[in-house]
């Protein structure tokens, strides 16, 4: 348990500095999928199987495709920006700071507070008895769900669809 | 519960380590002797043109968010494969009205020729 927390821990922190660190666009998303997994490692290890699928598959796999075609539109042949002087003066190490003060301040309560550190007994978060609850107590939000999943691919459609094509004797060229 | 998934752990990690391993034998035992033409990228023995990051086409965008949304529905196929044996036919009907709702963006999408390449 103790394990699977400190790995996946490790793996989201790194995930994360990898993406501030990192120079070039394409190895901030290597980092960030990194980030992902480690969060779903973390999911596993409350117990929150389903939701470690998610964040794998939606996160770690849609999502990402979404940054990467970003990328791939944006900076193709954009340089890595030098490594001259920063223009940020001082921010850093203050920013640097004020976590650091913010992390102390959280500290006690994650002292005082002790959360719950027995397990879940049963097969609470499971996928079997996620699928259960969704398909039979929470079946009017499931269909909810594909009316406005449904609803989403139509505004993709009219918000980066192509404009109607205006007749003008000839078929258009089609570039737009 | 938790220890189920050590399987999984130990799984990725031969699999890491069997790629890692069969490079670092590889490039142990292959001599080394690089020069340019052999570094260059191999594009079925044609000289290269241009550069190895083009830009994509904005109009690729819009298939990746209409497969983020279909990605979606694919996450919650899964936990109803799980329990549809236990559901019967009453799972099997609310899977389609839930597919059907979600084809009915597809076929809109389709309609307004979105998914058509000119």
């Amino acid at each position: 348990m103790v394990l699977f927390f400190l790995l996946g821990s490790l793996m989201a922190v790194a995930g994360a500095s990898g993406v501030v660190v990192a120079r070039k666009p394409v190895h901030g998303v290597i980092g960030m999928i990194l980030n992902f997994l480690g969060l779903a490692l973390l999911y596993v290890s409350l117990q929150a199987e389903f939701l470690a699928v998610v964040q794998i598959i939606v996160y770690a796999g849609a999502v990402m495709v979404l940054f990467l075609f970003v990328v791939a539109l944006l900076t193709a042949h954009a340089k890595p920006p030098a490594m001259g002087p920063s223009p940020l003066r001082g921010q850093g190490w203050r920013a640097g700071l004020v976590a650091v003060l913010l992390l102390t301040a959280l500290l006690p309560v994650g002292v005082v507070v002790p959360g719950r550190a027995e397990p879940w007994e049963g097969d609470f978060g499971g996928v079997v008895r996620f699928g259960q609850e969704l398909l039979t107590t929470h079946l009017l939000a499931f269909e909810a769900l594909a009316l406005v999943l449904m609803v989403a691919v139509i505004g993709v459609v009219i918000l980066v669809g192509r404009p109607p094509q205006r007749r003008r004797g000839a078929r258009g060229e089609g570039g737009s | 519960m938790v220890i189920n998934y050590l399987e999984v752990g130990i799984f990725a990690l031969v699999a890491v380590a069997f790629v890692a391993i069969t490079l670092a034998i590889g490039s142990l035992l292959r001599p080394k002797n690089p020069y340019a033409n052999k570094l260059a990228p191999y594009e079925c023995g044609e000289i290269p043109v241009g550069d190895g990051q083009v830009r994509f086409h904005i109009r690729y965008y819009i298939f990746a968010l209409v497969f983020l949304v279909f990605d979606v529905e694919i996450i919650f196929l899964y936990p109803w494969a799980v329990v549809l044996e236990q559901l019967g036919l009453f799972g099997l009907v609310e899977m389609l009205i839930f597919l059907g709702l979600l084809v009915v963006g597809l076929v809109y999408a389709w309609r307004k020729k979105v998914l058509r390449w000119v």
